[in-house]
């Protein structure tokens, strides 16, 4: 019997906001234990929840972007249940009626090639729903720490419809929605610190069976490869248990990133009661049009729509649109560029250097910029990586040294070097042919560094093109004819590539500033005409 | 016991006579003495340099410490604190910088109010040892109304109970009767004031917690409407009933109270957003008549005659000011308790799940794990009647009974405010008793269903969020003093004050002190 895998999605993501969802405490990672908190957050008697506007303003539009129902009201229930992570031992959420309802996330799979553009996909959603986040324990050998910094951190559970059936498709869906969320500046989605999270439940079912099979949840799938690793190896298990005459149970399963194994958490005989009832300190809150209105207007062009406008616009290449959008090939790598920006900088210099050349734009934002930027940032991390020293002098001298690393480059503070219109004028300098490819490369590499003007940097180099009615040119090219008469016979014979032969001279006597396609046309006419 | 006979009676034009009521001999004669003085008379005092409010809060703590060993109605007090704080009002008010009419009163706060640096107990072993570290919003306010925060005062454990016996810290005892109970769960903040150890006193109250008491001690409790007064820095009871509200002698000096704490709070989503009337100067300015209710489900079986009796009285009394008396029914009446037990364990059931022994309050010794932490933390730290309701509580809101309780008891407590609206089309106000009996022996009520049927009459205002106040309207034949609960409209808390008032401007009740 042929089975197929049915995989359902429970993100959690935290929102961006400056304070906590029910106070006014700050939110953030890596402070130290316990001050981002205050008697609200730590469930001091007596203590009540506001709600923070901004963060279902952040919801709201969420839903927007993924063409989800907004309820009319945004109700608040309380989930029952006690861990020490939990200050109030229950969690505000939201139950019988989140806020957003449906809507879908499109997803592209995996091109035959990595410059082909793979199929796309939508995955319906069920639901998403505002909550607060918990604290963390750190578990020692004899005790637990608590830190409640994370407690009250607003909190998006997203969830989809079990609709996917192969673990690509998860990881596609995964990075389309961290996509997407990070383009309408909800959220970081920094899995490292844990501001997205992914639960899974899969389950198997004969091909052609239209019920669901016994449902596995798998947790701590804490890095996107690991959703994808996670999930293939959970099917593989359901099947070999399976294939085995064995059975199913439904459980809860803790997958080991590192391991590639799982393990068995709880069964279902020892599920929750979370004794759901509405919160009777939060007065429901009315979403009316205007509010989404103002909402929806404030939510980004989505990635792929800017991707296919790309296309057309622009004309540009899956190659180019798909980092500079960018896709999912790079959503997990070393350069984190899921954000607009790549986008933006795009358009900002193709606005000034014309729409005509937008694909040089590109290949120079794809090839150099992000070259650039990878090389600086990998050469500051491998610095910062160096293992610690034994001895206390050689430390501290270490240690000083990092004090003159400086800071580490970003998108933006290299952008500020290339800056737009930098970019711009070396691209029309290229295509004017004042520049040649080759110094090119050479003058962008001194602009990322001292932020000056493309053409003032060759021009003090001497890296620009002789102007193109230098009668100099016109000699240099006539002598060089003269002097290879063996190239001379070989072009008349139709020898086409013997003319290459008459460029080198020039060039020589050029001090390599000519122009190559001046030096080309000319060498032309003046064979024609001998 | 009562029978409709003599309601028809009260109902009757002239069907009772008002009576002089004969003074019991446990009954002192009216008192000079400043810890038995309003509010309003005491200012009056301060802002005329005739007394100092270090003066008036020494003899407010003398009191307290030749009385509360008999009566026990704190919990705590820090001396010098309130000392410190009389000093702080009187140089204010030498500077001409008085704050108005609460500038150096004694307060009592009930001890589930937080007060920065002051213990916060619950009157629960739980929290036997916490110090809050933050103000309650009422009590940042009073703190900028110049009032003295002064101690804190005994309660039903997490205000659960009628009589203040569920306290850990040992049960306070009626003034008028120390055999007897001061009413619950704000006992303490009752009995304070009957005892001359406060010049007035905050309670809360979830079903009768401030009427009741005030009524068993023989002073003016109110239960604002729901909202407007804010619950941030109120130990949580059940969420959608707790409102924080005034004890005092007078109905002025509740007015007076009231005035300060009211108002909207953006730290208390259920806060109301409503300008705050100058509740003493209405209460002056509104004469009547009023239309007032009689609901006939309040004057059934279970009610003493002799409560029957002084409440019909106080009828005739508005009668013959003109006011018209006419007979209401809110008939889902009998469903009041039960719903009432149903949503506010639910509530407190979760609203309790925070004490867990892990960041503050009790925490058990050598627990094996997390769960024998908190199964022990809190089988230890809880009292038996608090554990019963926490479990009454998780019950109606397990999976597959949540339909059949909670979600019925909301609809019913809809229809339970409907019948107060439908009244409120024909009446301004209604009139009824507070307790069906007066203060009852310490012990007498064992068994829990018939402590929960004390507060058969008050409940119905928490479930309907309406403001009600209890003013003394008599004493039994054994002296204990009897309460007549007026019930208003939403948010019409000065109305409902010039309703009392003008009840209590001519009768004398006010002016009478136990012997203690």
């Amino acid at each position: 019997m042929n089975y197929e895998a049915v995989i359902g999605l429970e993100v959690h993501v935290q929102v961006r906001t400056r304070s906590k969802m029910f106070t006014r405490v700050a939110t953030g990672f890596g402070a130290p234990p316990n001050t981002l908190t205050d008697p609200v957050v730590l469930a001091l008697p007596g203590t009540l929840p506001v709600m923070n506007k901004a963060a279902l303003d952040a919801i709201i539009k969420t839903g927007l972007m993924l063409g989800c129902d907004i309820a009319p009201v945004c109700k608040w229930d309380r989930k029952n249940y006690f861990y020490a992570d939990s200050p109030k031992n229950y969690q505000i959420s939201q139950y019988d009626q989140p806020i957003c309802l449906g809507g879908s996330v499109e997803i592209e799979l995996p091109g035959p090639a990595r410059n082909v553009m793979g199929e796309h996909k939508t995955i319906p959603l069920t639901r998403i729903h505002l909550e607060e986040d918990v604290g963390k324990l750190n578990h020692g050998a004899a005790d637990s720490l608590i830190d409640f910094n994370r407690a009250g951190t607003p909190l998006m559970e997203i969830v989809s419809e079990p609709a996917m059936h192969t673990a690509e498709e998860a990881f596609a869906y995964l990075t389309s929605l961290r996509q997407t969320i990070i383009y309408g500046g909800i959220s970081d989605c920094d899995m490292e610190k844990g501001q997205l999270r992914c639960d899974a439940n899969i389950s198997i079912r004969p091909v052609g069976e239209t019920k669901l099979g016994t449902k596995v949840e798998l947790k701590n799938l804490n890095s996107i490869s690991f959703v994808r690793d996670g999930i293939a190896h959970e099917i593989k298990r359901q099947l070999a248990v399976v294939a085995a005459g064995g059975t199913l149970v439904q459980e809860t399963r803790d997958y080991d990133g590192q391991t590639g194994a799982s393990q068995s958490l709880r069964s279902k005989e020892m599920a929750h009661d979370y004794r759901y009832f509405p919160d009777p300190d939060l007065m429901p809150v009315k979403v009316d049009e205007a509010w989404k209105q103002t909402l929806r207007a404030e939510c980004p062009e989505l990635p792929f729509d800017k991707q296919r406008r790309f296309f057309e616009q622009y004309q540009l290449p899956y190659t180019l649109t798909s980092v500079l959008v960018p896709d999912h090939a790079f959503a997990d790598c070393s350069v984190p560029l899921s954000d607009r920006s790549l986008a933006d900088y795009f358009e900002e210099t193709v606005k000034l250097a014309g729409s005509d050349r937008a694909q040089s734009v590109g290949n120079w934002i794809v090839n150099d910029f992000l070259r650039i930027l990878r090389v600086r940032q990998e050469a500051y991390d491998e610095k910062l990586q160096l293992p610690r020293l034994n001895d206390r002098e050689l430390q501290k001298d270490f240690d000083s040294s990092l004090e003159n690393l400086g800071n580490r480059e970003t998108f933006q503070s290299l952008k500020n070097k290339i800056t737009p219109a930098n970019l711009a004028e070396l691209v029309s300098e290229v295509a004017a042919g004042r520049l040649h490819s080759g110094t090119a490369y050479q003058v962008i590499n001194a602009v990322a560094s001292s932020g000056e003007a493309p053409s003032i940097i060759a021009s003090r180099a001497g890296l620009l093109s002789l102007p193109t009615n230098s009668a100099e040119l016109e000699q240099w090219c006539r002598e060089s004819i003269a002097a290879n008469a063996k190239a001379l016979a070989e072009f008349k014979t139709g020898k086409e590539s013997a003319i290459n032969a008459f460029k080198g001279p020039v060039m020589k006597a050029a001090k390599g500033k000519a122009n190559p396609k001046l030096v080309d046309e000319t060498l032309r006419r003046l064979l024609a005409a001998s | 016991m009562n029978t409709g006979a003599s309601l028809a009676d009260a109902l009757k034009p002239g069907g009772v006579k008002h009576r002089p009521l004969l003074l019991q001999t446990k009954i002192s004669n009216v008192s000079s003495e400043l810890f038995y003085q309003t509010a309003t008379e005491l200012v009056a005092l301060l802002d005329a340099k005739k007394l100092s409010s270090v003066e008036l809060t020494a003899a407010v703590i003398a009191r307290t410490k030749a009385v509360d060993a008999r009566v026990k109605a704190f919990n705590s007090y820090d001396e010098a604190d309130a000392l410190a704080q009389a000093a702080a009002s009187d140089a204010r008010r030498s500077a001409g910088q008085g704050r108005g009419p609460l500038d150096g009163i004694p307060v009592g706060f009930k001890d589930v109010i937080a007060v920065a640096g002051q213990p916060l107990t619950a009157s629960s072993k739980m929290l036997a040892n916490f110090v809050s570290p933050y103000d309650a919003t009422v009590t940042t306010k009073l703190k900028n109304a110049g009032a003295i925060c002064w101690g804190r005062l005994n309660l039903d454990e997490f205000a659960m109970g009628s009589s203040t016996e569920n306290s850990a810290f040992g049960a306070t005892r009626n003034p008028w009767d120390l055999t007897r109970v001061p009413g619950g769960s704000s006992g303490g903040s009752a009995a304070a004031l009957a005892a001359g150890e406060a010049i007035v006193t905050l309670g809360s109250d979830t079903g009768g917690s401030i009427r009741q008491p005030a009524a068993l001690c023989g002073v003016v409790g109110l239960k604002p409407t729901y909202g407007l007064v804010s619950r941030y820095g109120l130990i949580a009871f059940a969420s959608s009933l707790d409102q924080i509200g005034p004890f005092a002698r007078t109905v002025e000096d509740a007015a007076i109270l009231l005035g300060a704490i009211a108002g909207h709070d953006e730290r208390d989503s259920t806060s109301f957003n409503t300008a705050i009337p100058d509740y003493r100067t209405e209460l002056k300015k509104r004469k009547g008549p009023w239309r007032l209710g009689i609901p006939k489900e309040y004057f059934g079986a279970g009610l003493d005659p002799e409560v029957a009796a002084a409440v019909e009285k106080a009828i005739a009394f508005y009668r013959s000011q003109g006011c018209e008396i006419k007979e209401v029914s809110l008939p889902h009446t009998e469903f009041g308790v039960g719903v009432y037990y149903i949503i506010a364990t639910a509530e407190c059931s979760s609203n309790l799940s925070r004490y867990d022994g892990i960041r503050y309050g009790h925490r058990a010794k050598e627990a094996k794990d997390i769960i024998d932490l908190y199964f022990k933390s809190r089988a230890e730290g809880f009292g038996a009647e608090v554990k019963r309701r926490i479990i009454l509580g998780t019950y109606v809101l397990s999976s597959g009974y949540y339909d059949a309780y909670y979600l019925r008891a909301q609809k019913v407590r809809t229809l339970i405010r409907q019948d107060f609206l439908n009244a409120y089309r024909e009446v301004d106000a209604l009139l009824t008793p507070t307790s069906p009996t007066p203060a009852f022996k310490a012990g007498a009520k064992a068994d829990p269903l018939a402590m929960y049927l004390c507060d058969v009459y008050t409940i119905g205002v928490n479930l309907a969020g309406l403001p009600a106040i209890s003013v003394p309207c008599g004493f039994s034949s054994g002296g204990l003093p009897i309460g007549l609960q007026i019930i208003g409209q939403p948010f019409h808390e000065a109305g409902l004050l010039a309703i009392a008032h003008a009840y209590e401007q001519a009768h004398d009740w006010k002016n009478l002190h136990p012997k203690l």
